[in-house]
């Protein structure tokens, strides 16, 4: 089963829950998709082996061939081709890669040139220890977030229960991390920023389709509106992580609390299996 | 005139609460919310709208039935999967690119406009505001984020405004990148987490790759005086000026609920913190002047 973890914004808890979740588990793979800030390792502090290399062909000019014709820069809907009288400027970062310009060049004046934009590393062959966990990790300076995406979704292992941490917002890289996803829970906290990032991510979720629940991080620092919300659409609570200093230092010190404070194992634990409860009955139905 | 941009490398780290603050600090500037993603500054604010208009992200193929004969041409060019065996279009992957377009020899394939979201011109107690509303799922945010910081800057122009003061998108990819283009200064707001510092590393990088000055504020410094220490240090190494320290407090939050920025909800010690930073985040803006 696939459980993604989203939250319409960030800093809501989502790795948090994330990473206490799969080590509650036995035998879970956990997932980071949020490639921009790869965060489950600073609490998990595994060590990682990297698996690929994540590439995108770029144009490369061969300028001897090149008669500054426009016709690639045209044709670029990117803005990553320009020319100038006798000159011809490339953005590689703006590129992306759709291959065009090299079809519409009538000189074979273009070549494609293959560079790395992230990286996908999972934790070494000779850790056992659960989760395991794997992670991408986009090149700083690099736009596209989405190919990284993809290409770590291909480690899911269908036959083990993944926890997928999402990127914050409602754009692409959540809808290409939340795609065919068994289960959704969004993160949120109790205040009215919290509830205007949950409303968004909800409907991310509805128009998905994807069945979901909500968590409430956090609880108790703000006020109502968020659980209003949730019983006026229907949405179900699922647990409530309550606003404790405790959390929040262990937090801070990158200490998943189900390692100090036992009895959220337990929690946890139940968690996960209602939320498979759930997930046969919306099946079923 | 001078661009100040918010930012964070994660959520959560208290940029719209700090950013709406700043807004109530200043005279004579124009607010961009160019987490466009999230917004959640408008809800602080609370602006009056004057004006609206359609955003067009990249545009989108469209096939027309009645031509196509299903060669697949347009599915074998296709670098990002966007078209079904069907022959219809996946708008979620299609990136506009105009490849398919390109190779269909029966010409029926046709790029269309494709409205994803709409960029706000308004009026706050503030002065004017510029936000903008992604449609859910729709790709080009940094682009979107670049008309916020347009429409911006021609206000500030019409305005003779001596400030753009930018809340920016979580993260370090395209919107980020798009959000901190023609600052002048970008104030990183970080927490004293293992992965607010990992964060805050990753987003000085961005800053360094793209040539802005950068500074630091530690929101919630108290939870782990140890971490604050070490990003004390490492913007002192980095040569970083930390603009000031908030401790962790209930303020923020209720504030929030009252729709209010701190600096209005009440004068007590933590606005009196905030003003500091703002003290020296302007001084740091006219450096160069």
């Amino acid at each position: 089963m696939k459980i993604a973890i989203a939250s319409g914004k960030g800093g809501t808890g989502k790795t948090t829950v994330a990473v206490n979740l799969a080590l509650s588990l036995q035998d879970a793979q956990l997932i980071d998709c949020d490639v921009e800030e790869p965060n489950c390792n600073l609490f998990l502090n595994r060590e990682l082996d990297q698996l690929t290399e994540v590439s995108s062909m770029i144009p490369e000019i061969v300028e001897e061939n090149c008669t500054y014709c426009k016709k690639c820069s045209d044709f670029c809907r990117f803005n990553a081709i320009a020319t100038i009288p006798n000159k011809i400027l490339t953005f590689p970062t703006l590129c992306h890669s759709c291959g065009g310009c090299i079809m519409v060049c009538p000189e074979g004046a273009i070549q494609e040139h293959e560079i790395v934009t992230g990286i996908i590393r999972k934790t070494s062959g000779d850790d056992k220890k659960s989760p395991e966990l794997y992670e991408g990790l986009l090149d700083i300076g690099q736009t596209m977030a989405s190919p990284v995406i993809s290409e770590l979704k291909k480690n899911i292992d269908p036959g083990k229960t993944s926890i997928i941490d999402a990127p914050p917002g409602t754009a692409c890289p959540v809808l290409t991390t939340l795609e065919d996803v068994d289960y959704c829970i969004l993160v949120t906290e109790p205040t009215p920023f919290g509830l205007h990032d949950l409303k968004l991510a909800v409907e991310v979720v509805r128009t998905l389709e994807i069945p979901h629940g909500i968590i409430i991080n956090r609880s108790g620092s703000g006020d109502n509106s968020v659980e209003e919300f949730c019983m006026n659409e229907n949405v179900e609570i699922l647990m409530k992580i309550p606003h404790d200093t405790k959390i929040a230092q262990l937090y801070s010190e990158g200490i998943p609390f189900v390692q100090e404070m036992g009895h959220w194992k337990e929690k946890f634990i139940q968690l996960y299996s209602s939320i498979q409860d759930r997930y046969s009955r919306e099946i079923e139905t | 005139m001078k661009q100040l941009v918010i930012i964070s490398g994660k959520g959560g780290t208290g940029k719209t609460t700090i950013t709406a603050a700043i807004a109530s600090m200043t005279e004579n500037a124009i607010i961009a919310d160019c987490d466009v993603d999230a917004p959640n500054l408008h809800l602080i604010l609370e602006p009056e709208i004057i004006d609206t208009s359609d955003f067009y992200g990249m545009e989108i193929a469209q096939i027309d039935s009645e031509k196509c004969t299903g060669c697949n041409i347009c599915i074998e060019n296709c670098n990002f999967d966007a078209i079904h065996t069907d022959h219809s279009i996946n708008s979620c992957k299609c990136e506009g690119c105009g490849v398919c377009e390109y190779v269909c020899p029966e010409n029926a394939i046709k790029m269309i406009n494709n409205p994803s979201g709409s960029v706000f011109n308004s009026m706050t107690r503030y002065g004017p505001m510029v936000h903008a509303e992604l449609m859910i799922g729709e790709e080009a945010s940094g682009k979107l984020v670049t008309a916020v910081k347009e429409h911006a800057a021609s206000l500030a122009n019409e305005n003779e405004a001596e400030l753009i003061i930018c809340d920016g998108p979580p993260g370090t990819g395209c919107p980020v990148i798009a959000a901190i283009t023609g600052a002048d200064l970008a104030l990183i707001v970080t927490e004293p987490s293992l992965s607010g510092i990992h964060d805050l590393e990753r987003i000085i990088q961005v800053t360094d790759h793209f040539r802005i000055p950068a500074i630091v504020c530690i929101n919630k410094y108290n939870i782990n005086e140890g971490n604050t220490k070490q990003i004390e240090s490492s913007c002192e190494e980095n040569g970083i000026m930390v603009a000031g320290k908030l401790p962790y407090d209930t303020v923020p939050n209720k504030a929030m609920i009252g729709k209010k920025t701190i600096i209005e909800y009440e004068d007590n010690e933590f606005s009196e913190k905030l003003r500091n930073i703002w003290r020296k985040v302007r001084s740091k803006l006219c450096e160069d002047q």
